[in-house]
């Protein structure tokens, strides 16, 4: 067995855990702007209350495994992103203090800081996150021992800053079907149009990201077309964008929802695409870092395949626990 | 004085910055999580509804404890890539998966079931919500276990070899320098290496000590101001347990692992002491020492008793910082205030804890006021001591990052130069100043370290303001809100913790 490509394959799975679960709630801080009054916005803090520390870990995790599968990977990307990783970090921080402690103090005042600042960090997060992906993407510049040395401002190129905005209105669009889900009554009516506007946008911003992906990437173009699979997904990718309107429009908003866990999920796996078999493309003198070269031993991929065997499913099964005991929606206050 | 420095420098202001004001929280979490535990358990057994009361309360404490100490520990992950990149390089593929190894054993166990025990009280059964208590804590305390794992490779690395990378199947050179790395050959010597089960109980009982403290600090202020007096002195008393038996216990965790330090690491051991010669060594109590004139100044020691103390014998040699080349030395100064403050902040909390029980048993206890005042500042000598156990531990391990074996013949003795000095393994070990990232520059980390000087500082702030809130609103106010508790619930209420 290739473990270097099981590990690959465990950090997609993972990455793709991480942006299904925690991209609803960061979705439902990007859009909290839109929620009226402190009542629906209690609502939009409640809904996600219980369920982003758990979703964050699946962050937590990835990084440990990433550590552990692909230390040179780990080193490269953190070290090379120094400054976008704090930023992302300050915004982890500012989310948990703003969802955590909103509601400590009954203060209008006290509420619209943490509003803001969930606002924002949910917005920032999700930014930095695709503008990370978008680098890796289109690769970044290393020296002979995988060293990045390009510099801070390489890391914003007009690429990566649309990735950036595709991942803010893909989980923007994410979130608002999630709180849909998770509340009832007057506010849903107001959330189903909004659906319809985050659809509009994520779709305009999905073809351009598409085009600049294949128009300035030569590379990528040429590693999905070495990934035969590649194109079931790219094809089942349009049908989720393409069952999201039908689904909102006949009302099954759970099916919609699914259609973009469903949408998530292809985008990582073509973002696994994209880059396999390098984890980090290299535009510079050095080499790219590969499944191969940026890999830990055999022996501690072996350890950390036992040890992934052991912990999945008591993960799944507490999982699954905490979800089905907050599955109910969240009633408005009077 | 910030912009001089480098990138090692800063870099390692930055790690002691990040990770001292997180490990606020892990030792509180765990002490707590404990304790929640025992009252959960209390009330399943006696029906008694102010155990239940309790936890919520101490529950809710809980909660703004771990909500700041998992915002801060994900920066700490974090930080090994983007400030030790070639540290994380050199030690992935050992140190990487205990790493992992915690997300996917404790993380995900923590988290997941703190859902339930903070806001799931009127969604499942008491049964139920105990045993989510109980993951909760079994949770917190295994994410101690692996990040000490890892750290204690550091300190006594075990079970690996230090292997030549390949490129393309050949071994890799830059500049003709082979580039090396630590890969795991024995997983379980890895995990049980020297001073894993050492630290281990020594960083447990830490914990308990904190957690036991914070409770006292809190029972106390309440006894004090006479209210909540039932639920305070419930609250008091099991903490006092936990806080006798964990004090005593750390005595004996502290001299095993004093001794445990000598034999693996001598010139730590020796800048604790200060014991700079070889030879008998005293236990300096009180003191600053000198790195100049090598000595320690306005000095009041126990002759012999740092012989005594490793060896049961009060002339027996011990080894100074003499034996080591000066660019093999840890500074001295920091570990030896660290480790002195520690051990006097044990000191004193063991005797308080002594004559309290004493005084409770007697039935005096909650008369003294002026012990009780003692109590409420408690909490922080109970800090202090963990905090600063970590700075000695690991200043006191420099110049290393991953502490390099001593150079040895093939009868196992240590080899030493003309001058009588030990000389280590260089290409096993790495320098601290060799795993440091070499794509940062040291403006981009001093930029970090103001941004989250800043942050932290803010974060302080809003910890201890919300914590006295809850501290000032009570035990009792929970009580007036649990009326509402159900509705709250249905509507995905804060409950527990007591918010509206």
């Amino acid at each position: 067995m290739d473990l270097n490509l099981v590990w690959f394959v465990l950090l997609g799975v993972l990455l793709a855990g991480y942006a299904i679960l925690d991209g609803f709630d960061l979705g439902v801080g990007i859009i909290h702007p839109i929620l009226r009054g402190q009542r629906e916005r209690n609502v939009g803090v409640k809904a996600i209350g219980p369920l982003w520390d758990g979703n964050e870990v699946w962050l937590v995790t990835f990084g440990g495994a990433l550590f552990a599968a692909f230390p040179e990977a780990y080193a490269t990307v953190l070290s090379g992103m120094y400054l976008p990783i704090y930023l992302l970090l300050l915004c982890l921080i500012l989310r948990a203090i703003s969802v955590d402690f909103r509601n400590k103090i009954e203060s209008p005042a006290w509420k619209l800081l943490f509003d803001f600042g969930f606002f924002v960090s949910s917005f920032g997060a999700t930014l930095v996150f695709g503008v990370a992906a978008g680098n890796l993407i289109a690769g970044i510049a290393l020296n002979e021992r995988g060293e990045y040395v390009g510099s801070l401002a390489d890391l914003f190129g007009w690429y990566p800053l649309a990735t950036g905005v595709f991942a803010v209105a893909t989980f923007a669009l994410h979130g608002v079907m999630f709180l849909y889900l998770k509340t009832t009554g007057e506010i849903r009516e107001r959330l189903s149009k909004w659906m319809w506007h985050f659809w509009g946008v994520f779709l305009l911003v999905y073809i351009l990201v598409s085009m600049m992906t294949l128009i300035e990437n030569p590379h990528v173009v040429a590693a999905i077309k070495q990934a035969p699979w590649a194109i079931p997904v790219v094809i089942l990718n349009v049908l989720c964008v393409a069952n999201m309107p039908r689904a909102i429009y006949r009302t099954q908003f759970g099916q919609a929802f699914i259609s973009s866990c469903l949408n998530i999920a292809c985008l990582v796996a073509l973002f696994g695409a994209s880059t396999f078999p390098n984890l980090v493309y290299s535009t510079g003198t050095g080499p790219s870092l590969t499944l191969e070269n940026a890999a830990s031993s055999q022996g501690t991929l072996w350890i950390m395949t036992i040890i992934a065997m052991i912990g999945v499913p008591f993960i799944l099964s507490y999982t699954a626990i905490i979800y089905w005991t907050f599955r109910h929606p969240i009633e408005m206050e009077n | 004085m910030l912009a001089e420095m480098d990138v090692v420098m800063l870099s390692r202001l930055q790690f002691a910055l990040t990770i001292m004001f997180h490990y606020l929280f892990p030792p509180l979490t765990i002490g707590l999580g404990i304790i929640i535990v025992y009252l959960e358990g209390m009330f399943l057994w006696k029906k008694d509804q102010s155990y239940m009361d309790a936890a919520r309360f101490w529950t809710g404490i809980f909660g703004i404890n771990f909500a700041i100490g998992v915002a801060t520990g994900i920066v700490m992950e974090f930080e090994f890539g983007t400030n030790w990149a070639m540290y994380s390089r050199f030690v992935g593929d050992v140190f990487g998966s205990a790493l992992a190894a915690e997300g996917i054993f404790a993380f995900f166990l923590e988290s997941g079931f703190l859902a339930i025990l903070v806001y799931g009280h009127e969604r499942v059964s008491p049964a139920f919500h105990f045993f989510a208590a109980c993951m909760v804590s079994i949770g917190s305390i295994f994410s101690s276990v692996w990040i000490t794992i890892a750290n204690s490779w550091q300190q006594t690395p075990a079970g690996h070899e230090i292997v030549q990378m390949t490129r393309d199947g050949e071994p890799w050179f830059i500049d003709g320098q082979p580039i090396m790395r630590a890969e795991i050959v024995d997983f379980w010597a890895m995990v049980f290496n020297p001073s894993t089960m050492h630290r281990l109980i020594h960083v447990w009982l830490g914990c308990f000590i904190m957690g036991a403290f914070l409770v006292l600090s809190i029972s106390a202020w309440y006894l004090l101001r006479g209210r909540d007096s039932d639920f305070a002195k419930k609250s008091f008393k099991g903490a006092l347990v936990l806080a006798l038996f964990s004090c005593f216990a750390m005595f004996l965790s502290g001299h095993f692992q004093a001794k445990m330090v000598y034999e693996h690491q001598p010139a730590k051991m020796a800048a604790f002491e200060g014991h700079f010669e070889t030879g008998p060594g005293d236990m300096s109590l009180l003191g600053i020492p000198n790195e100049e004139s090598e000595q320690i100044d306005m000095n009041i020691s126990v002759p012999g008793g740092l012989s005594f103390l490793l060896h049961e014998d009060f002339s027996h040699e011990v080894i100074g910082l003499d034996k080591f080349k000066p660019e093999d030395r840890p500074p001295v100064k920091i570990p030896y205030f660290a480790y002195h403050i520690m051990i006097g902040c044990g000191v004193g909390m063991t005797l308080l804890t002594v004559v309290s029980t004493f005084w409770l048993w007697k039935g005096t206890l909650y008369d003294k006021r002026w012990l009780l005042w003692i109590f409420v500042i408690g909490i922080v000598p109970a800090i202090i001591a963990n905090e600063t156990g970590w700075v000695a531990a690991e200043v006191g391990r420099q110049p290393w990052i991953v502490h390099a074996p001593f150079q040895v013949d093939e009868s196992g003795e240590r080899i030493v130069d003309e001058q009588g000095r030990f000389a280590y393994e260089e290409s096993l070990g790495l320098r601290t100043t060799d795993g440091v990232s070499k794509a940062v520059k040291a403006e981009q980390v001093l930029t970090s370290i103001i941004m989250f000087g800043v942050i932290y500082f803010l974060l302080g702030i809003l910890w201890l303001f919300l914590l006295n809130r809850k501290i000032q609103a009570g035990p009792t106010y929970m009580l007036a809100t649990e009326k509402t508790g159900l509705e709250d619930a249905v509507a995905g209420e804060h409950a527990l913790t007591g918010d509206k």
